[in-house]
Protein backbone atom coordinates (compact mmCIF):
# COMPACT_ATOMS: atom_id res chain seq x y z
CA UNK A 1 0.00 0.00 0.00
CA UNK A 2 3.12 2.01 1.03
CA UNK A 3 4.46 1.18 -1.91
CA UNK A 4 1.24 2.14 -4.25
CA UNK A 5 1.28 5.79 -2.60
CA UNK A 6 4.57 6.45 -3.03
CA UNK A 7 4.37 5.63 -6.81
CA UNK A 8 1.08 7.30 -7.47
CA UNK A 9 3.31 10.19 -5.75
CA UNK A 10 5.91 9.83 -8.17
CA UNK A 11 3.66 9.86 -11.58
CA UNK A 12 1.56 13.20 -9.67
CA UNK A 13 5.38 14.50 -10.01
CA UNK A 14 5.55 13.76 -13.42
CA UNK A 15 2.69 14.71 -14.54
CA UNK A 16 3.11 18.72 -12.74
CA UNK A 17 6.23 19.00 -14.17
CA UNK A 18 4.70 18.02 -17.93
CA UNK A 19 1.94 20.49 -16.63
CA UNK A 20 3.74 23.36 -15.78
CA UNK A 21 5.97 22.51 -18.89
CA UNK A 22 2.26 22.92 -21.03
CA UNK A 23 1.25 26.35 -18.65
CA UNK A 24 4.54 27.94 -19.25
CA UNK A 25 4.77 27.42 -22.39
CA UNK A 26 1.23 28.24 -23.38
CA UNK A 27 1.22 31.34 -21.58
CA UNK A 28 4.96 32.69 -22.85
CA UNK A 29 3.83 31.77 -26.73
CA UNK A 30 7.35 31.56 -27.43
CA UNK A 31 8.00 30.30 -30.52
CA UNK A 32 10.76 28.37 -29.27
CA UNK A 33 9.21 26.72 -26.16
CA UNK A 34 6.28 24.87 -27.47
CA UNK A 35 3.47 23.23 -24.88
CA UNK A 36 3.99 19.10 -24.90
CA UNK A 37 0.63 18.81 -25.91
CA UNK A 38 1.21 20.44 -29.10
CA UNK A 39 4.47 18.53 -30.21
CA UNK A 40 2.68 15.22 -29.28
CA UNK A 41 0.15 16.86 -32.22
CA UNK A 42 2.90 17.39 -34.57
CA UNK A 43 4.48 14.01 -33.60
CA UNK A 44 1.01 12.61 -34.56
CA UNK A 45 0.43 14.77 -37.74
CA UNK A 46 4.67 13.87 -38.52
CA UNK A 47 4.67 10.10 -38.48
CA UNK A 48 1.42 8.04 -36.81
CA UNK A 49 -1.25 8.93 -38.95
CA UNK A 50 -0.84 6.05 -40.66
CA UNK A 51 -3.81 3.13 -40.63
CA UNK A 52 -3.70 0.85 -37.59
CA UNK A 53 -2.13 -2.02 -40.02
CA UNK A 54 1.13 0.16 -40.29
CA UNK A 55 1.37 0.39 -36.97
CA UNK A 56 -0.57 3.99 -37.67
CA UNK A 57 2.68 4.88 -39.16
CA UNK A 58 2.35 7.21 -42.46
CA UNK A 59 4.72 7.33 -45.22
CA UNK A 60 7.00 9.96 -43.64
CA UNK A 61 7.31 7.39 -40.57
CA UNK A 62 7.91 3.90 -42.53
CA UNK A 63 10.57 6.14 -45.05
CA UNK A 64 12.47 7.42 -41.81
CA UNK A 65 11.63 6.05 -38.28
CA UNK A 66 12.10 2.63 -39.71
CA UNK A 67 15.31 2.96 -41.70
CA UNK A 68 16.94 4.39 -38.32
CA UNK A 69 15.35 1.94 -36.07
CA UNK A 70 16.60 -0.67 -38.46
CA UNK A 71 20.55 1.02 -38.92
CA UNK A 72 20.66 1.23 -34.66
CA UNK A 73 19.47 -2.24 -34.55
CA UNK A 74 21.52 -3.47 -37.31
CA UNK A 75 24.84 -1.54 -35.40
CA UNK A 76 23.99 -2.92 -32.31
CA UNK A 77 23.63 -6.56 -33.58
CA UNK A 78 26.58 -6.86 -36.04
CA UNK A 79 28.46 -5.19 -32.42
CA UNK A 80 27.09 -7.36 -30.21
CA UNK A 81 28.22 -10.52 -32.05
CA UNK A 82 31.31 -9.61 -33.34
CA UNK A 83 32.09 -8.11 -30.00
CA UNK A 84 31.11 -11.29 -28.46
CA UNK A 85 33.08 -13.74 -30.62
CA UNK A 86 36.43 -11.69 -30.43
CA UNK A 87 36.03 -10.99 -26.81
CA UNK A 88 35.76 -14.35 -25.70
CA UNK A 89 38.63 -15.53 -28.11
CA UNK A 90 40.83 -12.67 -26.55
CA UNK A 91 39.76 -13.36 -23.25
CA UNK A 92 40.56 -16.91 -23.06
CA UNK A 93 43.94 -16.45 -24.97
CA UNK A 94 46.50 -14.96 -22.64
CA UNK A 95 49.10 -14.14 -25.76
CA UNK A 96 46.01 -12.35 -27.86
CA UNK A 97 44.79 -10.24 -24.63
CA UNK A 98 48.43 -8.86 -24.26
CA UNK A 99 49.00 -8.35 -27.92
CA UNK A 100 45.65 -6.49 -28.91
CA UNK A 101 45.09 -4.43 -25.55
CA UNK A 102 46.82 -1.24 -26.06
CA UNK A 103 45.83 -1.24 -29.94
CA UNK A 104 42.11 -2.08 -28.41
CA UNK A 105 42.24 1.19 -25.96
CA UNK A 106 43.62 3.32 -28.37
CA UNK A 107 40.77 2.86 -30.56
CA UNK A 108 37.98 2.82 -27.95
CA UNK A 109 39.33 6.18 -27.33
CA UNK A 110 39.13 7.79 -30.56
CA UNK A 111 35.39 9.54 -30.67
CA UNK A 112 33.41 7.69 -32.84
CA UNK A 113 31.56 10.86 -34.52
CA UNK A 114 35.55 11.46 -36.27
CA UNK A 115 34.96 8.24 -37.68
CA UNK A 116 31.67 9.44 -39.22
CA UNK A 117 33.88 10.64 -42.57
CA UNK A 118 36.09 7.86 -42.40
CA UNK A 119 33.08 5.31 -43.39
CA UNK A 120 31.30 8.17 -45.53
CA UNK A 121 34.66 8.25 -47.17
CA UNK A 122 34.47 4.01 -47.92
CA UNK A 123 30.85 3.66 -48.68
CA UNK A 124 29.46 7.03 -49.86
CA UNK A 125 25.66 7.41 -49.09
CA UNK A 126 23.73 5.09 -47.95
CA UNK A 127 22.70 2.39 -44.82
CA UNK A 128 25.79 0.66 -45.33
CA UNK A 129 27.78 3.51 -43.93
CA UNK A 130 25.50 4.27 -41.10
CA UNK A 131 25.68 0.75 -40.26
CA UNK A 132 29.06 0.41 -40.11
CA UNK A 133 29.45 3.77 -37.97
CA UNK A 134 27.12 2.57 -35.49
CA UNK A 135 29.08 -0.65 -35.23
CA UNK A 136 32.09 0.64 -34.88
CA UNK A 137 31.12 3.09 -32.32
CA UNK A 138 29.41 0.65 -30.46
CA UNK A 139 32.02 -2.71 -30.33
CA UNK A 140 34.21 -1.09 -27.77
CA UNK A 141 32.10 -1.69 -24.55
CA UNK A 142 31.31 -4.90 -25.57
CA UNK A 143 34.57 -6.01 -26.86
CA UNK A 144 36.63 -4.95 -23.35
CA UNK A 145 33.12 -6.58 -21.42
CA UNK A 146 33.27 -9.77 -22.98
CA UNK A 147 37.02 -10.17 -22.94
CA UNK A 148 36.93 -9.20 -19.22
CA UNK A 149 34.11 -11.74 -19.01
CA UNK A 150 35.77 -14.48 -20.54
CA UNK A 151 39.03 -13.63 -18.30
CA UNK A 152 37.23 -14.14 -15.25
CA UNK A 153 35.24 -17.28 -15.97
CA UNK A 154 34.91 -18.94 -12.39
CA UNK A 155 38.00 -21.44 -12.28
CA UNK A 156 35.84 -23.90 -10.48
CA UNK A 157 33.28 -24.28 -13.11
CA UNK A 158 36.12 -24.61 -16.33
CA UNK A 159 37.70 -27.39 -14.28
CA UNK A 160 34.22 -29.48 -13.65
CA UNK A 161 33.58 -29.17 -17.24
CA UNK A 162 37.15 -30.38 -18.05
CA UNK A 163 36.58 -33.00 -15.29
CA UNK A 164 33.13 -34.00 -17.15
CA UNK A 165 35.30 -33.87 -20.78
CA UNK A 166 33.09 -31.35 -22.25
CA UNK A 167 34.56 -30.91 -25.83
CA UNK A 168 35.93 -27.11 -26.52
CA UNK A 169 32.49 -26.36 -28.36
CA UNK A 170 30.68 -27.44 -25.19
CA UNK A 171 33.01 -25.28 -22.87
CA UNK A 172 32.38 -22.66 -24.98
CA UNK A 173 28.59 -22.68 -25.25
CA UNK A 174 27.64 -23.95 -21.45
CA UNK A 175 30.61 -22.56 -19.50
CA UNK A 176 32.10 -19.69 -20.90
CA UNK A 177 29.41 -17.77 -22.84
CA UNK A 178 26.71 -17.65 -19.84
CA UNK A 179 29.35 -17.00 -17.62
CA UNK A 180 30.52 -13.39 -19.69
CA UNK A 181 26.95 -12.99 -20.69
CA UNK A 182 25.77 -10.82 -18.20
CA UNK A 183 28.79 -8.84 -18.94
CA UNK A 184 28.23 -8.58 -22.45
CA UNK A 185 24.53 -7.67 -21.95
CA UNK A 186 25.84 -4.59 -19.81
CA UNK A 187 27.92 -3.34 -22.52
CA UNK A 188 25.38 -3.36 -24.84
CA UNK A 189 22.95 -1.29 -22.47
CA UNK A 190 25.93 1.54 -22.56
CA UNK A 191 26.20 0.96 -26.28
CA UNK A 192 22.74 2.08 -26.49
CA UNK A 193 23.18 5.62 -26.08
CA UNK A 194 26.23 5.92 -27.51
CA UNK A 195 24.43 4.32 -30.66
CA UNK A 196 21.58 6.64 -31.24
CA UNK A 197 24.14 9.75 -31.50
CA UNK A 198 25.69 8.17 -34.02
CA UNK A 199 22.54 7.49 -35.91
CA UNK A 200 21.74 11.05 -35.61
CA UNK A 201 25.28 12.20 -36.41
CA UNK A 202 25.65 9.70 -39.64
CA UNK A 203 22.74 10.39 -41.21
CA UNK A 204 22.77 14.12 -41.22
CA UNK A 205 26.14 13.64 -42.79
CA UNK A 206 25.42 11.00 -45.56
CA UNK A 207 21.77 9.79 -46.07
CA UNK A 208 19.05 10.40 -47.91
CA UNK A 209 16.38 9.30 -45.10
CA UNK A 210 16.40 8.46 -41.50
CA UNK A 211 15.47 10.68 -38.04
CA UNK A 212 18.79 12.24 -38.23
CA UNK A 213 18.32 13.46 -42.25
CA UNK A 214 14.87 14.83 -41.01
CA UNK A 215 16.69 16.61 -38.33
CA UNK A 216 19.54 18.39 -40.54
CA UNK A 217 16.49 19.53 -42.75
CA UNK A 218 14.79 20.71 -40.10
CA UNK A 219 18.31 22.51 -39.01
CA UNK A 220 18.22 24.00 -42.53
CA UNK A 221 14.52 25.42 -42.74
CA UNK A 222 14.01 26.77 -39.20
CA UNK A 223 12.04 24.30 -38.61
CA UNK A 224 10.75 24.07 -35.07
CA UNK A 225 8.03 22.08 -34.22
CA UNK A 226 9.84 18.85 -36.20
CA UNK A 227 13.04 19.91 -33.97
CA UNK A 228 10.37 19.13 -30.88
CA UNK A 229 9.21 16.42 -32.63
CA UNK A 230 12.73 14.66 -32.96
CA UNK A 231 13.36 15.20 -29.33
CA UNK A 232 10.70 14.12 -27.74
CA UNK A 233 10.46 11.50 -30.01
CA UNK A 234 14.08 10.28 -29.90
CA UNK A 235 13.95 10.49 -26.21
CA UNK A 236 10.73 7.69 -25.78
CA UNK A 237 12.81 5.78 -28.37
CA UNK A 238 15.34 5.68 -25.93
CA UNK A 239 13.12 4.61 -23.06
CA UNK A 240 11.52 2.30 -24.86
CA UNK A 241 14.91 0.51 -26.00
CA UNK A 242 16.43 0.41 -22.87
CA UNK A 243 13.41 -1.28 -21.15
CA UNK A 244 13.54 -3.53 -23.64
CA UNK A 245 16.66 -4.19 -23.51
CA UNK A 246 16.03 -4.83 -19.75
CA UNK A 247 13.68 -7.08 -20.64
CA UNK A 248 15.51 -9.04 -22.48
CA UNK A 249 18.00 -9.24 -20.19
CA UNK A 250 16.29 -10.45 -17.39
CA UNK A 251 14.62 -13.10 -20.02
CA UNK A 252 18.14 -14.38 -20.88
CA UNK A 253 19.93 -14.47 -17.92
CA UNK A 254 16.69 -15.79 -15.68
CA UNK A 255 18.69 -18.74 -14.93
CA UNK A 256 20.99 -16.86 -13.34
CA UNK A 257 18.33 -15.39 -10.71
CA UNK A 258 17.47 -18.85 -9.75
CA UNK A 259 20.95 -20.33 -9.43
CA UNK A 260 21.87 -17.25 -7.05
CA UNK A 261 18.69 -18.40 -5.17
CA UNK A 262 19.30 -21.78 -5.12
CA UNK A 263 23.29 -21.72 -5.28
CA UNK B 1 57.47 -7.43 -13.23
CA UNK B 2 58.41 -10.09 -15.67
CA UNK B 3 54.90 -10.62 -16.70
CA UNK B 4 54.10 -6.94 -16.41
CA UNK B 5 57.11 -6.21 -19.19
CA UNK B 6 56.20 -9.09 -21.12
CA UNK B 7 52.93 -7.68 -21.74
CA UNK B 8 54.09 -4.26 -22.11
CA UNK B 9 56.72 -5.66 -24.94
CA UNK B 10 53.72 -7.73 -26.32
CA UNK B 11 51.20 -4.47 -26.60
CA UNK B 12 54.16 -2.66 -28.07
CA UNK B 13 54.08 -5.08 -30.82
CA UNK B 14 50.62 -5.27 -31.06
CA UNK B 15 50.73 -1.81 -31.63
CA UNK B 16 53.06 -1.92 -34.39
CA UNK B 17 52.15 -5.35 -35.92
CA UNK B 18 48.34 -4.40 -36.76
CA UNK B 19 49.35 -1.73 -39.48
CA UNK B 20 52.28 -3.13 -40.48
CA UNK B 21 50.72 -6.40 -41.45
CA UNK B 22 48.12 -3.96 -43.70
CA UNK B 23 50.78 -2.45 -44.88
CA UNK B 24 52.69 -5.84 -45.99
CA UNK B 25 49.21 -7.48 -47.01
CA UNK B 26 47.96 -3.95 -48.94
CA UNK B 27 51.71 -4.00 -50.79
CA UNK B 28 51.64 -7.81 -51.73
CA UNK B 29 48.00 -7.77 -53.22
CA UNK B 30 47.45 -4.07 -54.47
CA UNK B 31 44.12 -4.17 -53.09
CA UNK B 32 41.95 -1.49 -52.30
CA UNK B 33 44.16 1.21 -52.88
CA UNK B 34 41.87 3.16 -54.55
CA UNK B 35 40.23 3.22 -51.19
CA UNK B 36 42.21 3.14 -48.46
CA UNK B 37 45.83 5.02 -47.77
CA UNK B 38 48.63 2.52 -46.86
CA UNK B 39 49.07 2.98 -43.55
CA UNK B 40 52.48 4.31 -43.87
CA UNK B 41 50.53 7.19 -45.88
CA UNK B 42 48.19 7.57 -42.91
CA UNK B 43 51.29 7.44 -40.51
CA UNK B 44 53.15 10.27 -42.64
CA UNK B 45 49.74 12.55 -42.56
CA UNK B 46 49.36 12.09 -38.50
CA UNK B 47 53.23 13.29 -38.73
CA UNK B 48 52.82 15.55 -40.88
CA UNK B 49 49.10 16.99 -39.05
CA UNK B 50 51.32 17.50 -36.01
CA UNK B 51 52.97 20.65 -37.32
CA UNK B 52 49.69 21.83 -39.02
CA UNK B 53 48.61 25.06 -37.09
CA UNK B 54 45.05 24.82 -38.31
CA UNK B 55 44.50 21.65 -36.74
CA UNK B 56 45.99 22.59 -33.66
CA UNK B 57 43.93 25.93 -33.44
CA UNK B 58 40.68 23.30 -34.15
CA UNK B 59 41.79 20.91 -31.26
CA UNK B 60 42.14 24.14 -28.71
CA UNK B 61 38.84 25.01 -29.77
CA UNK B 62 37.38 22.08 -28.95
CA UNK B 63 39.51 21.49 -25.91
CA UNK B 64 38.15 24.85 -24.75
CA UNK B 65 34.29 23.89 -25.52
CA UNK B 66 34.88 20.68 -23.31
CA UNK B 67 36.55 22.31 -20.56
CA UNK B 68 34.20 24.94 -20.36
CA UNK B 69 30.89 22.55 -20.50
CA UNK B 70 32.57 20.38 -18.22
CA UNK B 71 33.14 22.71 -15.79
CA UNK B 72 29.08 24.21 -16.15
CA UNK B 73 28.23 20.77 -15.69
CA UNK B 74 29.75 20.30 -12.79
CA UNK B 75 28.45 23.57 -11.54
CA UNK B 76 24.99 22.43 -12.21
CA UNK B 77 25.18 18.57 -11.35
CA UNK B 78 27.08 18.91 -8.28
CA UNK B 79 25.01 21.28 -5.95
CA UNK B 80 21.83 19.64 -7.49
CA UNK B 81 23.43 16.03 -6.64
CA UNK B 82 24.13 17.01 -3.21
CA UNK B 83 20.19 18.17 -2.73
CA UNK B 84 18.88 15.10 -4.14
CA UNK B 85 20.96 13.26 -2.19
CA UNK B 86 20.62 14.70 0.91
CA UNK B 87 16.88 14.88 0.81
CA UNK B 88 15.73 11.58 -0.45
CA UNK B 89 12.18 12.04 -0.62
CA UNK B 90 12.74 15.04 -2.84
CA UNK B 91 15.21 12.55 -4.77
CA UNK B 92 12.23 9.89 -5.30
CA UNK B 93 9.96 12.60 -6.43
CA UNK B 94 12.29 13.73 -9.05
CA UNK B 95 13.63 10.37 -10.12
CA UNK B 96 10.99 9.48 -13.21
CA UNK B 97 11.36 13.50 -14.33
CA UNK B 98 15.15 12.80 -14.50
CA UNK B 99 14.81 9.20 -16.38
CA UNK B 100 12.60 11.05 -18.74
CA UNK B 101 14.94 13.39 -19.79
CA UNK B 102 17.94 11.21 -19.75
CA UNK B 103 17.51 9.42 -22.41
CA UNK B 104 17.00 12.33 -24.97
CA UNK B 105 20.08 12.49 -27.13
CA UNK B 106 21.50 15.51 -26.70
CA UNK B 107 23.02 16.19 -29.84
CA UNK B 108 19.29 16.30 -31.16
CA UNK B 109 19.04 19.67 -29.59
CA UNK B 110 21.28 20.97 -31.41
CA UNK B 111 19.44 22.74 -34.24
CA UNK B 112 17.04 23.81 -31.25
CA UNK B 113 19.66 25.07 -28.94
CA UNK B 114 21.21 27.03 -32.24
CA UNK B 115 18.26 28.87 -33.51
CA UNK B 116 17.23 30.01 -29.54
CA UNK B 117 21.44 30.83 -28.43
CA UNK B 118 22.30 32.17 -31.58
CA UNK B 119 26.19 31.63 -31.16
CA UNK B 120 28.12 28.51 -32.33
CA UNK B 121 30.63 28.61 -29.11
CA UNK B 122 27.59 28.93 -26.86
CA UNK B 123 25.28 25.96 -28.45
CA UNK B 124 28.45 24.37 -28.51
CA UNK B 125 29.27 23.99 -24.62
CA UNK B 126 25.54 23.92 -23.81
CA UNK B 127 24.64 20.50 -25.92
CA UNK B 128 27.86 19.47 -24.62
CA UNK B 129 26.85 20.16 -21.29
CA UNK B 130 23.16 18.47 -21.35
CA UNK B 131 24.74 15.10 -21.93
CA UNK B 132 27.67 15.74 -19.17
CA UNK B 133 25.44 16.70 -16.41
CA UNK B 134 23.68 12.93 -16.10
CA UNK B 135 27.37 11.38 -15.31
CA UNK B 136 28.17 13.64 -12.33
CA UNK B 137 24.36 14.14 -11.04
CA UNK B 138 23.92 10.23 -10.27
CA UNK B 139 27.25 9.51 -9.29
CA UNK B 140 26.73 12.41 -6.56
CA UNK B 141 23.67 11.09 -5.82
CA UNK B 142 24.78 7.69 -5.25
CA UNK B 143 27.97 9.18 -3.51
CA UNK B 144 25.81 10.42 -0.49
CA UNK B 145 24.11 7.65 -0.03
CA UNK B 146 26.89 6.23 1.29
CA UNK B 147 27.91 8.82 3.59
CA UNK B 148 28.46 7.55 7.17
CA UNK B 149 25.61 8.13 9.00
CA UNK B 150 27.50 8.77 12.49
CA UNK B 151 29.60 10.81 11.03
CA UNK B 152 26.64 12.91 10.03
CA UNK B 153 24.67 12.93 13.04
CA UNK B 154 27.79 13.72 15.22
CA UNK B 155 28.26 17.17 13.77
CA UNK B 156 24.67 17.83 13.68
CA UNK B 157 24.76 17.11 17.53
CA UNK B 158 27.43 19.88 17.76
CA UNK B 159 25.15 22.25 16.44
CA UNK B 160 26.39 22.05 12.85
CA UNK B 161 23.77 23.65 10.09
CA UNK B 162 22.86 21.88 7.01
CA UNK B 163 25.26 23.48 4.97
CA UNK B 164 28.23 23.06 7.35
CA UNK B 165 27.41 19.62 7.37
CA UNK B 166 27.02 19.08 3.45
CA UNK B 167 30.61 21.04 3.01
CA UNK B 168 32.49 19.09 6.35
CA UNK B 169 31.04 15.30 6.08
CA UNK B 170 28.79 14.89 2.83
CA UNK B 171 30.67 16.45 0.44
CA UNK B 172 34.61 15.06 0.96
CA UNK B 173 32.93 11.54 1.62
CA UNK B 174 31.19 11.46 -1.79
CA UNK B 175 34.23 13.23 -3.85
CA UNK B 176 35.59 9.91 -4.88
CA UNK B 177 32.01 9.47 -6.54
CA UNK B 178 31.94 12.91 -7.89
CA UNK B 179 34.94 12.50 -9.47
CA UNK B 180 34.14 8.92 -10.56
CA UNK B 181 31.18 10.33 -12.59
CA UNK B 182 33.36 13.55 -13.90
CA UNK B 183 35.78 11.20 -15.63
CA UNK B 184 32.56 9.47 -17.41
CA UNK B 185 31.63 12.95 -18.18
CA UNK B 186 34.50 13.96 -20.01
CA UNK B 187 34.49 11.25 -22.02
CA UNK B 188 31.08 11.28 -23.19
CA UNK B 189 31.84 15.13 -23.42
CA UNK B 190 34.51 14.63 -25.76
CA UNK B 191 32.33 12.33 -28.45
CA UNK B 192 29.17 15.11 -28.26
CA UNK B 193 31.64 18.24 -28.89
CA UNK B 194 33.33 16.36 -32.11
CA UNK B 195 29.35 15.59 -32.86
CA UNK B 196 27.97 18.92 -32.25
CA UNK B 197 31.13 20.47 -34.53
CA UNK B 198 29.87 18.21 -37.23
CA UNK B 199 26.66 18.89 -37.40
CA UNK B 200 26.79 22.56 -36.56
CA UNK B 201 28.06 24.59 -39.84
CA UNK B 202 30.03 27.32 -38.93
CA UNK B 203 31.33 25.81 -35.83
CA UNK B 204 35.21 25.67 -34.93
CA UNK B 205 36.65 22.67 -33.69
CA UNK B 206 38.06 19.20 -34.88
CA UNK B 207 34.67 17.87 -35.87
CA UNK B 208 34.86 21.43 -38.67
CA UNK B 209 38.36 20.64 -39.06
CA UNK B 210 37.47 16.73 -40.31
CA UNK B 211 34.10 18.56 -42.49
CA UNK B 212 37.06 20.49 -44.33
CA UNK B 213 39.21 17.68 -44.86
CA UNK B 214 36.46 15.86 -45.99
CA UNK B 215 35.76 17.92 -48.48
CA UNK B 216 39.87 18.61 -49.60
CA UNK B 217 41.63 16.51 -52.10
CA UNK B 218 44.01 14.98 -49.95
CA UNK B 219 41.28 11.49 -50.23
CA UNK B 220 41.26 9.49 -46.91
CA UNK B 221 44.43 9.81 -45.24
CA UNK B 222 44.17 13.25 -43.78
CA UNK B 223 40.61 12.26 -42.44
CA UNK B 224 42.09 9.14 -40.78
CA UNK B 225 44.66 11.21 -39.17
CA UNK B 226 42.09 13.68 -37.46
CA UNK B 227 40.85 10.11 -36.14
CA UNK B 228 44.59 8.71 -34.84
CA UNK B 229 44.94 12.53 -33.36
CA UNK B 230 41.47 12.38 -31.47
CA UNK B 231 42.24 8.71 -30.21
CA UNK B 232 45.56 10.29 -28.92
CA UNK B 233 43.60 13.22 -27.45
CA UNK B 234 40.91 11.01 -26.15
CA UNK B 235 43.50 8.57 -24.54
CA UNK B 236 45.31 11.71 -22.80
CA UNK B 237 42.34 13.54 -21.22
CA UNK B 238 41.31 10.01 -19.56
CA UNK B 239 44.68 8.90 -18.40
CA UNK B 240 45.38 12.52 -17.13
CA UNK B 241 41.56 12.21 -14.93
CA UNK B 242 42.61 8.78 -14.20
CA UNK B 243 45.74 10.18 -12.32
CA UNK B 244 44.61 13.13 -10.73
CA UNK B 245 41.56 10.76 -9.28
CA UNK B 246 44.54 8.10 -8.15
CA UNK B 247 46.14 11.10 -6.68
CA UNK B 248 43.46 12.89 -5.03
CA UNK B 249 41.36 9.97 -3.61
CA UNK B 250 44.16 7.94 -2.66
CA UNK B 251 43.26 8.08 0.92
CA UNK B 252 39.87 7.06 -0.02
CA UNK B 253 40.83 3.57 -1.33
CA UNK B 254 43.19 3.20 1.60
CA UNK B 255 40.16 3.86 3.70
CA UNK B 256 37.97 1.35 1.61
CA UNK B 257 41.15 -0.94 2.08
CA UNK B 258 41.68 -1.09 5.55
CA UNK B 259 37.65 -0.92 6.18
CA UNK B 260 37.48 -4.26 3.82
CA UNK B 261 40.42 -5.63 6.13
CA UNK B 262 39.07 -4.56 9.32
CA UNK B 263 35.06 -6.77 8.24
Amino acid sequence: MRRLTAAGARLAVLAATLGCWQWAAKSAASPYFLPPVTILADMHQQWFSGPAAHLWLNSDGTGNLLPSLGRMLGGLAAAGLAGTALGIAIGRIQVLSDLTGPVIHFCRAIPPPAMVPVFLFIFRIGTPMETAAITFGVIWPVLLNAIDGAQHVHPGHMETARAFRLGPAQRLLRVILPSAAPKIFAGLRVALAVSMVLMIVSEAEGSTDGIGRELSIAQANLDIPVMWAVIVLLGLLGIALNAAFLLAERRALAWQHAAALTG
Amino acid sequence: MTGGMRRACLGAAGIVAVPGAAQLAMQAGGTGQKVFPLPSTVLASTWGMASDGTFWSSAAATAGAWAEAMAVSAAIAVPLGLVLGSVPWLEYAVRPVIEFARPVPSIATLPLVLLIVQDNTKTEVAVIALAAIWPILINTVYGLREVDPVARQTLQSFGFGPLSVAWRVSLPSAAPFIATGVRIAASIAFVVAIAAELLGSGMNGIGSYLTLAESGTGGLSPILAVAVWSGLLGLAINGALEAAERRAFRWHHQLSAALAGAA
